[in-house]
């Protein structure tokens, strides 16, 4: 078996809640877990169980307390930061729930900008950016618009083009499928099932059922890594 | 230049005003390529760092090392005069944050970009005109301004010429003060957006110093928290605003109104 891609043990979280009698609120404990190239895992569990924390953690927007995740061989709880940015360049996509962008920016450029960090020369950037568009079936009309105005369900498509552009080794999902109506869920189903074909790790987070079933290979409860109970 | 060098490397960076802290020990590394934001409130003194940084005030204590194009890196602080006043000219940049601090107000706009070409030798009348016109495009200021004083300028116009007055030379190490502040938001936008393509188009490092942490959010790579003249976290930009470790950052964090 390849050794995989994204390792994660023994991992815990706290939040120490300074300006509120320094709660400290203990989130996750021995938090382990093996993604494989070409395999997608689903992070299951209750609302605040730890799906998301746990992702965050893999992306290294939150800091871990204890153990290590690696990502491509980088452990990124002890990465410097311009080695976690390097990452998230080169081998690491995130398709977030949320939009953040710079007012204004068109579409395709707000799409395209994972390649220019990489150093694809403008135009055949925007090109790309154009036929993912194209695929995630947002209208051309828009491509040249803002997405901050766009509804729920556009944004959504312009985070998962954006995550989809650059064929990255490993790739973190929130919910990709949330707000789409059946057509633009199956695009986004065969994007991710063709990241798979091509060896990519992925960690997901899908409240969709049925998707989960189609594209996950298995399901890791984070129930499991609530401090206080029997793991 | 080699790429196991940091840009800059500041050890211990310590400036008081008489028994007064302007900041203390402050110690970081840049990289070629990266932002670094640093917030805080008035007086946290992000703004005597930074004019430490750039030459502007003696610190009394620490190093500045700068990874120089003929000699590597090299203390910025023991450097003579001459040198340090060419370093500024050209491989460094500082933007103010009111462009008439580092504009010539009584120049024209194409004069104003001219002229930090012809102090680094350039001589050729047509090509320095040249070389304006590309820049005042690049920030979209109207080649039809060319001849126009800033005065006559809008302040997110001026923001934006001193840019271009502040590039044309192809700095490596960009510092600014509050690059947006004063601005409407809708010109804070379009600057924002400006200033990442020019940081990853030309490969700049650059050390901005604001208090608005929507702007470092999407402007900054790394972040550093300041308190009283210290330190008090670091981090990536993200992980700084998303999971704050010190108290002053969870304050700073909260207090931001949601729009």
């Amino acid at each position: 078996m390849e050794p995989p891609m994204i390792d994660i043990s023994d991992v815990s979280k706290a939040f120490t809640l300074h300006n509120q009698g320094a709660a400290e609120i203990g989130v996750m404990r021995g938090a382990s877990l093996a993604v494989a190239p070409g395999e997608c895992v689903a992070l299951v569990g209750a609302s605040g169980a730890g799906k998301s924390t746990l992702m965050r953690m893999i992306y290294g927007n939150y800091l871990a307390a204890s153990g290590a995740i690696r990502v491509g061989g980088l452990d990124v709880t002890k990465a410097a930061p311009r080695e976690i940015l390097a990452l998230r360049r080169d081998t690491l996509g995130y398709v977030s729930q949320f939009l953040r962008v710079v007012p204004r920016v068109p579409t395709r450029e707000v799409v395209a900008e994972p390649l220019l960090r990489l150093g694809a020369e403008a135009g055949e950037a925007l090109a790309k950016a154009e036929a993912m568009l194209a695929r995630v079936n947002l209208p051309e009309r828009l491509w040249s618009l803002s997405p901050t105005t766009f509804s729920g369900g556009e944004q959504q498509r312009v985070n998962v083009a954006r995550g989809f552009i650059h064929p990255y080794p490993a790739l973190l999902l929130d919910e990709p499928t949330a707000s789409l109506d059946g057509a633009n869920r199956e695009v986004v189903l065969a994007l991710i099932e063709e990241a798979k074909a091509r060896g990519a790790a992925i960690v997901g987070i899908f409240h969709d059922e049925e998707a989960r079933a189609r594209v996950c290979d298995r399901e890791i409860d984070v129930t499991g890594f609530t401090p206080g109970r029997a793991a | 230049m080699t790429q196991d060098n940091p840009l800059l490397d500041v050890r211990n960076l310590t400036k008081f005003y008489g028994a007064q802290i302007g900041c203390a020990r402050v110690s970081f590394d840049l990289w070629p390529g990266e932002v670094l934001g640093i917030v805080g409130e008035s007086g946290s003194g992000k703004s005597t760092l930074l004019n430490c940084l750039a030459g502007h005030l003696p610190p009394d204590r620490g190093e500045v090392i700068f990874d120089t194009r003929a000699e590597g890196p090299k203390d910025t602080l023991t450097m003579s005069e001459p040198e340090r006043r060419m370093l500024g000219r050209t491989d460094w940049a500082f933007v103010h944050q009111h462009a008439r601090d580092g504009l010539r107000m009584g120049v024209s706009a194409g004069g104003n970009v001219g002229e930090r070409l012809m102090a680094v030798g350039a001589r050729h009348y047509g090509e320095i005109r040249d070389q304006a016109l590309d820049w005042l495009g690049r920030v979209e200021i109207s080649e039809s301004r060319i001849d126009d004083r800033p005065t006559t300028f809008s302040g997110g116009m001026q923001q934006r010429l001193q840019i271009a007055r502040n590039l044309v030379t192809g700095p490596r190490l960009v510092f600014m003060d509050e690059p947006t502040g004063g601005l409407d938001v809708s010109v804070q936008a379009r600057l924002l957006d400006l200033l990442r393509g020019l940081v990853r188009d030309m490969g700049l490092s650059a050390i901005v110093v604001t208090h608005d942490l929507a702007v470092v959010r999407l402007l900054a790579d790394r972040l550093m928290v300041m308190k009283d003249g210290h330190v008090v976290e670091t981090g990536l930009t993200d992980q700084v605003l998303d999971d704050p470790q010190h108290a002053y950052t969870q304050l700073l964090v909260s207090s931001v109104l949601q729009v």
